[in-house]
């Protein structure tokens, strides 16, 4: 095992159940995350990121699914199979998750001052006034002005960013090794999502945590990742370091998705961009072959008749049969560059 | 201004009440019917009804007690000639002995019940729960206490049929007072808690590593409690109401079993002064529980 590796994920498989049928969200996934580092999950919705981070923290809710298969072992203990007091012990301490949305995540009864004191007395030994004096603390740190008197408000009295704060704050009260973003900035401003990302790289810089970061959004990737997973349909379709992914990409899909990216290059103002064509697969009933396929350009023989195996090389994997000619026929996408 | 238009909006409604019972009461016949015996010669029925004000015309009468209300004084029993107010506060303790433990036990049970059902979506338990408050609701409190009092204190002897003494007597009572509306808590709580339940805080709270118990119930109960903070005021409501058929039921000498008794004998002033009163409890009911919502939900707070 890599000294370095703090999360490892073997074959993880996420199945959700709705009206008898039964959705893969998660297929076989795996992957690892070593400390410090910086990985990103970058794919469509529907695409399974979402369902992997919380897969990841074993909080798919009964009602709607189960882990089917897979390790999630975090410093070797697997996370799927450790007593629920454990599992407990480790959430919210050693391992953080910030929210998409910090208007729903966030308790709307209860003060930020509150909900972030509580991680606090759950699994450090504090009273009452220590972990208020910490919570304060940690609200200077994520830059949120005034922060004495913001632990009364209650999150409906916060902007949106000032709640994407609270919750980061929540997030590294306990000096988390591995911090899960799900979409963090997705529900934000502009301005306001490249003041997050700052504050995000900033806090890994000074506490050492790894970050494992779910997105859409090609721009940010390119500017935090260390390295990168694509993922369609529920399934890793490939994985690399961020140079090769933007520079060299294999799979015909993370080709779609680098070209669909916005770009201020010359003569872009009158192209249009280039969008994925048509819609990701239905999980609950999944094309013959590569689940790609329909929506390929470079479709051809074989795809219908299996699902392309994982294929690593030089520390860079593709799901694709035909990757090699098309790497050497296809230029590099003009907006990666 | 809050205050102040809501005060206005309940006196209204008090003066409405007291009118509508006014009315009413004088339309249902004759009280010196019941003051002394058929056979007594007219004329002195006459007198009787002179000396108690009940031969002016009903605008007359009308005037007279609105006038008298102004100052305080609810009148007098045509029986007991006592004042109504003594009348009525002296079984309020009574009444009180079986509405205080009714409510607790419903909201105790409304809330174990209701929230186990929400966890346990679906089992056996939440099928069972869903029935038994349909039946529960459906079932008028006089039927489920004289079927309680068959069964407990005819058949199996083990509780007093009726009356009041020992903790004994309070049990039956109390429980078929209770049932209605823990029922209908349960109801509410089971289904505002199975919406909490979904909610994006609560998978938040998980993922901080808290105890399932902080999470469901700081988290979840704190939020799934507002909706049915409004129908615990209209359960005060009907728990007085249950009460003056429970009472009946039970023969328990509280303020039900008052009003009641004066219905049956035309006894206006108790019977109005009584509704009065009844009227009071649920709108200040209403009041606390409006109050309690500011307390439990910041966002209404700030408004």
């Amino acid at each position: 095992m890599n000294q370095r590796e703090l999360l490892r994920v073997e074959n993880l498989r996420t199945y959700f159940y709705s009206q008898g049928r039964t959705v893969k969200a998660v297929e076989d996934v795996s992957f690892s995350v070593e400390q410090r580092s910086t990985v990103c999950l970058v794919g469509e919705s529907g695409s399974g990121k979402s369902a992997t981070a919380f897969s990841i923290l074993n909080l798919i809710p009964k009602s709607l699914g189960r882990i089917v298969a897979g390790k999630v072992l975090f410093q070797g203990e697997d996370l799927l199979q450790i007593s629920p007091k454990r599992h407990r012990a480790l959430l919210g301490s050693d391992i953080a998750m910030i929210f998409q949305e910090p208007a729903t995540a966030l308790n709307p009864v209860y003060t930020v001052g509150e909900q972030i004191a509580e991680v606090l007395r759950a699994h450090r030994r504090c009273d009452a006034r220590q972990a208020r004096r910490q919570a304060k603390a940690l609200l200077d740190r994520v830059g949120i002005p005034d922060a004495e008197r913001r632990l009364d408000d209650y999150p409906h009295q916060l902007s949106g960013g000032m709640r994407q704060r609270a919750m980061i704050a929540t997030a590294i009260a306990c000096r988390p090794k591995l911090l899960i973003a799900d979409e963090p900035t997705t529900a934000l401003d502009a301005t306001v999502q490249a003041q997050i990302l700052c504050l995000l790289h900033d806090l890994q810089q000074e506490t050492g945590m790894a970050l494992m970061f779910i997105t859409h959004d090609l721009s940010v990737v390119a500017e935090i990742a260390d390295r990168v997973l694509v993922m369609y349909a529920g399934r890793v379709v490939e994985e690399g370091a961020v140079g090769q992914i933007f520079d060299a990409p294999r799979m015909p899909y993370t080709r779609g998705l680098l070209e669909a990216r916005p770009s201020v290059h010359a003569g872009v103002s009158s192209r249009r961009l280039a969008a994925v064509s048509g819609n990701p697969p239905d999980l609950a009933n999944l094309p013959d072959g590569c689940s790609f396929r329909p929506r390929c350009g470079y479709a051809g023989n074989g795809c219908d008749q299996s699902m392309p195996a994982l294929e690593t090389i030089n520390e860079h994997s593709v799901r694709c049969f035909h990757w090699r000619q098309i790497g050497a026929f296809a230029p590099v996408p003009e907006a990666a560059l | 201004m809050f205050f102040l238009s809501r005060a206005l909006r309940s006196a209204l409604t008090l003066w409405a009440i007291v009118s509508v019972v006014f009315v009413a009461t004088r339309l249902t016949g004759d009280p010196t019917y019941y003051l002394m015996p058929a056979e007594m010669p007219e004329q002195q029925r006459v007198e009787l009804r002179e000396k108690l004000g009940l031969n002016d015309d009903i605008a007359t009468q009308y005037l007279r007690y609105g006038k008298a209300l102004v100052r305080a004084d609810f009148g007098r029993s045509f029986f007991s000639n006592r004042p109504v107010a003594d009348l009525f506060f002296e079984r309020v303790p009574n009444t009180l002995l079986l509405t205080i433990p009714a409510f607790l036990l419903s909201v105790a049970m409304g809330l174990c019940g209701g929230i186990w059902a929400a966890l346990r979506h679906n089992s056996l338990f939440d099928r069972a729960l869903t029935t038994a408050t349909v039946v529960m609701q459906a079932l008028p409190n006089f039927a489920v206490g004289i079927a309680a009092i068959l069964i407990f204190s005819l058949s199996l002897r083990l509780l007093p049929s009726g009356g009041m003494g020992t903790w004994k007597h309070m049990v039956l009572p109390v429980i078929t007072l209770a049932l209605a509306s823990s029922a209908n808590i349960a109801h509410l709580v089971r289904s505002s808690m199975l919406e909490v339940l979904a909610q994006d805080y609560m998978r938040y709270a998980r993922s901080k590593g808290l105890s399932p118990a902080v999470v469901v119930l700081k988290h979840g109960l704190r939020n799934a409690i507002l909706p049915v903070l409004t129908i615990l005021g209209l359960q005060f409501g009907g728990l007085v109401a249950g009460a003056v058929v429970t009472e009946t039921v039970f023969a328990w000498p509280g303020v039900g079993r008052l009003v009641i008794d004066a219905v049956m004998k035309r006894d206006f002033a108790v019977l109005q002064f009584g509704i009065l009163m009844f009227s009071t409890a649920i709108i200040l009911a209403n009041l606390v529980v409006d109050l309690a919502y500011g307390l439990l939900d910041p966002r209404v707070r700030g408004k």
